[in-house]
């Protein structure tokens, strides 16, 4: 069973993911790098089931629920994305300062 | 002690009647409270609060009078309420025959007031206060005559005279109105003081304040009562003078005419003016047994005041101003009664006088109410517009006049005979000329209001049936309230009002003295004549005065005799001019300073403690305490700057921070 790779793509894309949204200033970009760290942990729950051959076949399961939050979560973010664009002309994430002080 | 038990063989102890008989001083005083709270809200604007009382008081002491009739009650309650030293401050109510037919008189005569000042006072000012008023000085005048204590006669008396300052005040946007009820109130004050001495001296002295004590002591003759008897008479009857409006102390009587018509009405007949007349009597025992001497003052003065008042009264324009002097005059009656030892008669005087002086006082408020004038000389004639009021207001006159058989003429004539049979001569003379006298002036009253021609330029009425019915009732008593006390045929109200737990020894006549009442009926038919005469066949209003107009003797009555006159300069002014002043220059320069220091001083120390510990102690404090949050917060909200990113940064580095302290320190 190859565990090393597998882990080390995980926590590569992870670490994408977390690279994205703090440096990215795109609101759009920031949540594709969400689903990065989405995904990332998905291949782990998979590649743990497989490794510890469970019957109840939990950690597949739960990638499953995992991939539908995420759409979902995406289809909400997606939508005020959308919203603030139509209100100030722009998707920069930096001039979202509405809970400032 | 035991007097109670002295009597109980005899009479009745009037059972559930008796004991419940607080409710009657209880209940005005209540619903005073009510109407004060909430009259204004109600349709007859508390009116018909005021009457359900007095309806219900005249019930209960209808049905007390009945009962003490048929079986005869004396009985007495007390409550204790303090003490003060060795003294019990006790309240309670008697039960026996004088209470109880004042409480009649009281019930009787202001339930018919009440029901005729509802329409009377219409549209007046102050209508409700009016009607609490009203029924609180009933309710202190049954204070008074339900009283067994020297200290609660002394509470309902002050409780009237406060009530009296209300009612004849009513009209207190008018200077003289104001000045006539502080008048009533200082002359009552000035009583007073005799009263109360006289109440302590006899406390002391006998070392209670239960009046059937203090009467079984001096029927008993107790040392130390018997050394101080006369004083406290004496003390007593001056507090009597006051109320009873007795020379020279009458003179806040006639300015009372100030107060509304109602008010007049039931002062006169029930619920002030008799309170003097019944302290005497009430205290009569004792005067009988001790204090004989002090009775010769009192029937001096009620002689004095029965001729000279009435005298006042030829010479009144005011048609409530003859009726006032009038009422000052057959007080001087009572009191004279009283004086020569005829307890019955002068109780009898008090009981007719009570309906037809209510009746008369009704009938002139009537007759006001239609021309709008308190003047005689204004009015004339009414007798064609005002048939009800005049045939009512003439029955009131003939009862006053004492001609039978009208209530007046047996009450007079009991005085009268009881006056002889005294041996009085010359009290029993000018009695006479005093009799004559009232059926003079009466006589002219109604000739100047009724008989002749109208006079003034108003469009007089019959007055509403709410006014009228009233008189009727009181021509009723008026007529037949004599009937009660005929010598020789039924005398069942020497019985009521001697049924007492202290026996009276009176006179009482057996049967009529023929010499007493022929000179008194002559004398009334002789005055009721010599009226007509002057006022209808010879000249009409104005040019009968003429007539009879005898100088200097017409001036002098009518600045009735000076006293006034007398009083403002020797008494009231300089008491304004010096007494009034000095302690005025005393007050401002002496007591206001020190007043006015202290409140410096405080001031000062105010100051002090508010500049250096309120604003540099507390303050600061808090001040700072405040100012340092805000500068603190003022560093930290920077912190929050909205951007998502910035708060991730911060969250990754301590997540990364955590870990690295749990993977190389643990």
């Amino acid at each position: 069973m190859i565990v090393q790779p597998v882990l080390i793509v995980a926590a590569a894309l992870f670490s994408l993911g977390i690279y994205g949204i703090l440096v990215r200033r795109n609101a759009v970009m920031v949540l594709l790098s969400i689903e990065l760290i989405l995904n990332s942990v998905n291949i782990n729950f998979v590649l743990f089931d497989a490794m510890l051959s469970d019957t109840m076949m939990g950690g597949q399961i739960f990638s499953i629920f995992i991939i539908t939050i995420a759409a979902a979560e995406v289809g909400i973010g997606l939508a005020i994305v959308l919203m603030l664009f139509r209100n100030r002309q722009t998707a920069n994430i930096n001039e979202f300062d509405l809970m400032k002080w | 002690m035991n007097l109670l038990a002295e009597s109980k063989l005899s009479y009745g102890d009037g059972g559930v009647f008796a004991e419940y008989a607080w409710i009657l001083v209880v209940l005005p005083f209540i619903s005073a409270l009510i109407i004060t709270f909430f009259g204004k809200k109600l349709p007859y604007k508390g009116a018909e609060i005021a009457l359900a009382t007095i309806g219900s008081i005249f019930f209960y002491s209808s049905a007390l009078l009945y009962k003490h009739i048929t079986e005869g009650i004396v009985n007495e309650f007390f409550i204790v309420v303090g003490n003060i030293g060795t003294f019990d401050i006790e309240f309670g109510w008697v039960v026996d025959g004088l209470s109880i037919m004042m409480y009649f008189v009281v019930g009787t005569v202001a339930l018919l007031v009440f029901i005729y000042a509802t329409n009377y006072m219409k549209g007046e000012v102050r209508y409700t206060f009016f009607f609490t008023s009203l029924t609180l000085f009933a309710g202190s005048m049954l204070v008074l005559v339900s009283s067994p204590t020297l200290i609660q006669i002394l509470i309902g008396w002050e409780l009237v005279g406060v009530c009296s300052y209300l009612l004849i005040g009513h009209y207190w946007e008018t200077k003289d109105n104001s000045s006539a009820a502080m008048k009533a109130f200082i002359t009552n004050k000035i009583a007073d003081i005799g009263l109360m001495i006289g109440i302590i001296i006899l406390a002391l002295n006998t070392g209670t304040l239960r009046i059937s004590e203090i009467l079984y002591q001096s029927t008993h003759d107790y040392e130390d009562i018997k050394n101080v008897a006369f004083v406290a008479g004496v003390l007593l009857f001056i507090g009597a003078m006051g109320k009873s409006a007795q020379f020279p102390l009458h003179v806040w009587l006639p300015d009372a005419m100030a107060g509304p018509t109602p008010v007049s009405a039931l002062m006169h007949a029930a619920t002030m003016v008799t309170a003097g007349v019944y302290l005497l009597a009430r205290m009569f025992p004792f005067y009988e047994a001790m204090a004989h001497e002090a009775l010769d003052i009192v029937m001096l003065f009620g002689v004095i005041t029965l001729i000279t008042a009435g005298l006042i009264a030829v010479v009144q324009d005011d048609l409530k101003k003859v009726l006032a002097y009038s009422t000052v005059s057959q007080l001087g009656y009572m009191v004279a009664a009283i004086g020569s030892g005829a307890y019955t008669a002068s109780l009898f005087h008090l009981w007719t006088h009570a309906f037809f002086k209510a009746l008369l006082f009704l009938g002139a408020g009537s007759v006001i109410h239609a021309v709008h004038t308190n003047s005689m000389l204004e009015m004339g004639g009414l007798r064609k517009y005002m048939p009800r009021t005049f045939i009512t207001f003439i029955i009131g006159t003939v009862a006053l006049a004492g001609l039978p058989p009208f209530a007046g003429f047996f009450s007079k004539d009991e005085i009268l005979a009881s006056l002889n049979h005294e041996g009085e001569t010359t009290f029993l003379v000018i009695s006479i000329i005093g009799a004559f006298v009232t059926a003079f002036y009466m006589t002219r009253a109604v000739a100047l209001t009724f008989l002749g021609e109208y006079r003034g330029h108003g469009h007089p009425h019959e007055s509403d049936k709410m006014m009228t019915v009233p008189l009727m009732f009181l021509a009723v008593f008026a007529i037949g309230a004599g009937w009660v006390n005929i010598p020789g045929v039924y005398t069942g109200f020497t019985t009521w009002v001697t049924t007492r737990a202290n026996k009276i020894n009176e006179y009482h006549p057996e049967s009529f003295d023929y010499t007493a009442l022929f000179s008194g009926l002559i004398a009334g038919l002789l005055g009721i004549g010599l009226g007509y005469f002057v006022y209808q066949l010879q000249g009409s209003a104005d040019k009968g005065d003429k007539l009879i107009k005898v100088e200097p003797i017409w001036t002098v009555l009518e600045n009735k005799y000076y006293l006034d006159h007398f009083y403002f300069k020797y008494l009231i002014n300089p008491t304004k001019l010096t007494i009034a002043n000095a302690v005025d220059r005393i007050n401002t320069n002496f007591l206001d300073r020190i007043i006015n220091s202290f409140g410096l001083a405080a001031s000062f120390l105010g100051q002090i403690v508010y500049n250096n510990f309120d604003q540099k102690g507390i303050d600061k404090f808090l001040n700072a305490s405040s100012t340092s949050t805000d500068s603190f917060g003022g560093k930290v909200k920077l912190l929050q700057t909205g951007k998502t990113q910035q708060y991730l940064m911060l969250f990754l580095a301590g997540v990364v921070t955590i870990s690295l302290l749990i993977l190389f320190i643990i």
